[in-house]
């Protein structure tokens, strides 16, 4: 069986009488990415916030290997880190000042060489010391990445990590991501609207909609069990008729 | 408490001031300016007052107190302002700092650049207008620490008010000195106040600085239990705008607020 880095039960959030989240139960396991799928407001980025602990669950508990995200707040975080397109560093710092600040937020040992094998690693050599909120979308991803890989995660939270990049360099970061992850057997959690990404990166994926995980599955296999030819067309059926798709 | 998450907010606002004038220029404009002003117009009174009274100890020293009192304030919330400019919340409260070590990184951050306001402002006034430390005599330093302490607070206290209300309620830390200086007895006693404003002024650590600091310079008793009670009353409000701050930050954790915070900076 593969250790669990993450595990959520029974995640509950309402916003007044509106429940985002309705009692989401999932595993993330070492070396192992999980796509988190939905249509728009089904619930993913406030999963992720949750998790990250900038949101509290109404009912719940979220695991980091093992760590209450609720009670054991910083030490959860120190084994967790995060991309996300709306959350870009920030622009008055150069790249090398943003990952060295965060470097040391997240206690890594020997930062300067740290940052060396990332700024290699996102080819961002060239763009060490120029203001972050310069550089393109594309570059602010990349550098977004390299924040989010500084402290050798043990959890990696990707929300939409390529919306702003060109199908090559959005290829290459999969590569890179896939590879980081089975190397330091890392678990990672991804949301994205591209299915064909899901396919290439995901080794499992769920399916969210109106708060609650609606599918769950290897995605080569789950449009052929649902009647689809493709995880497109499966998504738009979750988007569209979620009543009419099992519950798993 | 883990050092280093402090040292990396330190950090930020080390790389941000070594990286822009603009940013540095503040910390000695505002109250090289102020010096200059009130320099000169002590310099016209004592020219015009009755021979003997020397304005220079009362009134620019009270203008120097409290722009280091103003500078320590705006010290805090300019450090928690540029995370707010520049969206940064989402990083910072998706790590392991807690608000203590955010906070205690604010609380560092506007050490380095109070005291350099203070010491651009005692330069200034030393050199080009004669004022002298010497006329507070040993009670200089608690004075300073006890308008540092409040200053913190209040400080800690404005940037709860802006993460409660969001960025456009930034316009809130700006006049709370100016707010709080006709109750601080700056330039008059205590007793030239009516009633209900002493009320207030007894419950300000600045009052009692600026009372002594008046009693010093004309050669009368200062009572060690006012200045007691000032530091008191300054830790006091330490403690509560840090409670104010964690209660603040919960509010928004449990109501979502941190989480739609970058993207309302945006509005």
């Amino acid at each position: 069986m593969i250790p669990k880095v993450l595990t959520v039960s029974r995640l509950r959030r309402l916003y007044g009488e509106t429940v985002a989240v309705d009692g989401v139960s999932f595993e993330v396991g070492q070396g192992e990415i999980v796509g988190l799928l939905g249509p728009n407001g089904a619930g993913k980025t406030t999963t992720i916030n949750m998790i990250l602990g900038v949101l509290e669950a109404t009912s719940g508990t979220i695991r980091i290997e093992g760590a209450d995200i609720a009670t054991s707040r910083s030490r959860a975080l120190e084994r967790t880190n995060f991309a996300a397109v709306y959350a870009p560093l920030p622009g008055n710092l150069t790249v090398y000042q943003n990952l060295r600040v965060f470097g040391l937020m997240y206690r890594v040992e020997k930062i300067p060489a740290r940052i060396d094998a990332l700024l290699d690693q996102f080819d961002l050599n060239g763009l060490r010391h120029v203001k972050c909120g310069v550089l393109s979308s594309g570059e602010q991803t990349r550098v977004c990445l390299a924040k989010a890989m500084i402290n050798r995660p043990r959890l990696l939270l990707l929300d939409e990590p390529t919306a702003s990049l060109d199908p090559s360099a959005a290829r290459d970061i999969r590569a890179q991501v896939r590879e980081f992850v089975s190397r330091d057997k890392v678990g990672a959690l991804w949301t994205t609207h591209n299915m064909h990404e899901v396919a290439d990166v995901c080794d499992r994926v769920l399916f969210l909609s109106r708060g609650r995980i609606l599918l769950d599955g290897d995605p080569g296999s789950l449009p052929r069990e649902h009647g689809k030819a493709s995880l497109e067309e499966l998504f738009i059926a979750v988007a569209r008729e979620p009543l009419t798709l099992k519950r798993t | 408490m883990a050092f280093h998450r402090t040292a990396a907010i330190v950090l930020r606002q080390y790389y941000l001031l070594r990286g822009s004038p603009l940013r540095v220029l503040p910390i000695f404009a505002w109250v090289a300016i102020d010096i200059v002003l009130w320099g000169f117009i002590t310099r016209y009174l004592n020219t015009i007052a009755s021979p003997g009274f020397d304005f220079v100890p009362v009134l620019l020293g009270a203008v120097l107190f409290w722009d280091f009192f103003t500078r320590v304030m705006h010290g805090v919330t300019m450090a928690f302002l540029e995370d707010v400019w520049s969206r940064n919340f989402l990083n910072l409260f998706a790590s392991p700092l807690s608000i203590r070590e955010y906070v205690g990184g604010l609380v560092l951050s506007c050490i380095a650049t109070s005291a350099l306001g203070l010491l651009t402002m005692v330069v200034l006034a030393a050199t080009a207008f004669g004022l002298s430390f010497f006329a507070y005599g040993a009670m200089l330093v608690p004075f300073l620490l006890v308008l540092f302490l409040f200053g913190i607070a209040l400080g800690i206290f404005a940037s709860a008010l802006v993460l409660r209300f969001g960025p456009a309620s930034e316009w809130i830390v700006w006049p709370v000195p100016a707010f709080l200086s006709p109750f601080a007895a700056i330039f008059y006693p205590v007793s030239t106040l009516p009633h209900w404003m002493r009320m207030v002024s007894y419950l300000l650590p600045p009052s009692y600085v600026f009372e002594g600091m008046r009693a010093i310079v004309s050669g009368g008793a200062y009572r060690g239990t006012s200045l007691l009670l000032s530091a008191i009353l300054a830790v006091l409000y330490i403690l509560l705008a840090s409670w104010f701050f964690t209660r603040v930050h919960r509010h928004a954790v449990r109501t979502g607020l941190l989480a739609r915070y970058s993207a309302e900076s945006t509005a």
